[in-house]
């Protein structure tokens, strides 16, 4: 095997590409961006982008993949697979042939039902050009609709605020961060955005959204018109498939790979974002995971059984989102469980842990100041890795040290 | 031509555990390992300057809260993805029960 091909110029693609080299490939590695830049860091589009960031936050600088000898091919996409031949179609025309190819295509936006794409007022969020376009319209004294309460038009909303820009949140559902997140800390999250001024409607259809030369307008089934400056919409992501698809593999909610992040192809592998897979810990539950250390870890795993390893998928669920001065961390999958335990940590902070009906503890999710549950958290994460079923008092008082609970 | 400054008593960080120290402007990360040392670094990660001390320490690594980067708080070499430069590391020493750092 000499010649490694990666598609998808994002986090995890990018990670796969070094990890080849660490782990000693010298073979060709090629990395295929259809965006224009080298890949980067999407957690701060949301955030620091909006705000102060023209360039985005690189995952690595150009002579990393120079020294490693990663050839890069950015603004290329990739047409079609030929399976048969083990070539991927370039969109200049050219093919490029490869002995074990890695999808690390992600996900796109979704769009709502009948719109076409995100054009004049009316955006997504999703690329750095997509930050700097809704940067470029955000200001002071302005307004903004978004549609969604989700991770990212909740982020978006509160980086608006810290603008000074009026901003109204829409959800469909009858709260937001309703898939995943507790109720009391979504709770939580909202209570902090309507005291920093903005606008949250829950429950409300969306019965149009108009751009206009001077405004676009949203209009609500109930009736209510509200014009912005901008919109934009933030209603989840959809997994990239079609390649796959267009070649024959297994899609199920994503490219279904198995453990081994192996396709339905033994030498077509996928990671990250656009990839669905077992999780043996949670019974070989099968997952899509939307998260910046998943596509960093997949990508690092791709990389080995790339290379011919068995190493299957073993890693935690695990992510987090920033909301002005507060963090909110979530690690493991909660569907399951049957009890909730609270443990306050002060400053207002606290976790919840999930256990199921046998006391195994599934997932934890903490909201606080700035860190103020990141340790916790990822004590957590390890006591869910291990299978351990913790003592619920213990879990409960801030006074035990989970590490603790871990040794037990 | 050290500057030694005390940072606590030493009872006051637990074992396998690290706390935070700001000192003239400057913010340091203090630690104690599972073999009762102390050692000392920079307070804040280099890869999006989040205070480590938030962090969890095993064994001999601090991993910081954010983006679960993981150094070696004795020597301050960055372990992988995504840190890449390395922390800086400060002498440290015990006396009378207190904790001192040079800086």
């Amino acid at each position: 095997m000499s010649d490694i091909v990666i598609i998808g110029g994002g986090e995890c693609g990018a990670r796969a590409a070094f990890a080849l080299r660490e782990r000693g490939f010298d073979g060709s590695v090629t990395l295929v961006c259809a965006e224009s830049h080298l890949p980067y860091e999407r957690p701060p589009l949301s955030k620091a982008t909006l705000i102060d960031a023209l360039e985005p936050k690189l995952v690595a600088d150009a002579g990393r993949y120079l020294s490693d000898g990663i050839t890069v091919l950015t603004g290329c996409s990739v047409l079609a697979i030929d399976r048969a031949e083990k070539s991927v179609m370039l969109s200049g025309g050219q093919p490029l042939r490869y002995d074990r190819l890695l999808l690390a295509v992600g996900a796109r936006s979704r769009l709502l039902p009948d719109m076409a794409e995100a054009a004049g007022r009316i955006h997504t969020l999703r690329s750095h050009d997509d930050a700097l376009a809704i940067r470029a319209a955000l200001h002071a004294g302005g307004s903004l609709v978004i549609v969604g309460g989700g991770f990212i038009g909740l982020e978006l909303a509160a980086t608006a605020r810290m603008m000074g820009v009026d901003t109204i949140l829409i959800e469909g559902l009858s709260r937001i961060l309703s898939r995943g997140v507790p109720e009391e800390i979504a709770e939580a999250v909202a209570a902090r955005h309507r005291a920093e001024g903005v606008e949250i409607l829950c429950g409300q259809a969306i019965s149009a959204i108009e751009d206009g030369a001077e405004k676009a307008t949203v209009r609500l089934a109930g009736g209510r018109t509200i014009a912005a400056d901008l919109v934009v919409v933030g209603i989840g992501a959809v997994p990239n498939t079609a390649l796959a698809e267009a070649a024959g593999l297994a899609v199920e909610n994503g490219i279904a790979v198995d453990r081994y992040l192996r396709t339905s192809d033994p030498d077509i592998f996928a990671a990250g974002d656009c990839c669905s897979f077992p999780l043996d810990l949670y019974g070989g539950r099968r997952v899509r995971l939307e998260a910046w250390r998943n596509a960093q870890e997949q990508g690092t795993l791709a990389a080995a059984n790339l290379m011919g390893a068995a190493e299957p998928v073993s890693n935690v669920p695990w992510f987090w989102s920033d909301h002005y001065d507060m963090t909110l961390q979530i690690t493991g999958l909660a569907d399951g469980a049957t009890t909730t335990v609270r443990r306050p940590l002060g400053d207002g902070a606290f976790i919840l842990f999930h256990l199921d009906g046998e006391g195994r503890l599934l997932a934890a999710s903490g909201i606080g100041k700035g860190n103020a549950v990141a340790r916790d958290i990822r004590l957590a994460e390890m006591l869910i890795s291990a299978a351990a079923r913790p003592d619920p008092h213990a879990l409960a008082s801030p006074a035990t040290k989970l590490k603790s609970l871990l040794a037990a | 031509m050290s500057n030694w400054v005390e940072v606590c008593a030493a009872d006051d960080i637990d074992e396998e555990d690290v706390i935070r120290f700001d000192h003239d402007g400057r913010t340091f990360a203090v630690y104690r390992s599972p073999e009762d040392q102390y050692f000392a670094t920079d307070g804040l990660c280099t890869h999006e300057k989040i205070h480590l001390a938030d962090g969890l320490v095993m064994d001999d690594i601090i991993e910081c809260p954010k983006h679960n980067g993981r150094f070696s708080y004795k020597t301050g070499e960055a372990k992988g993805a995504p840190v890449c430069v390395n922390l800086k590391t400060y002498p440290v020493k015990v006396d009378g029960g207190s904790v001192f750092i040079s800086i």
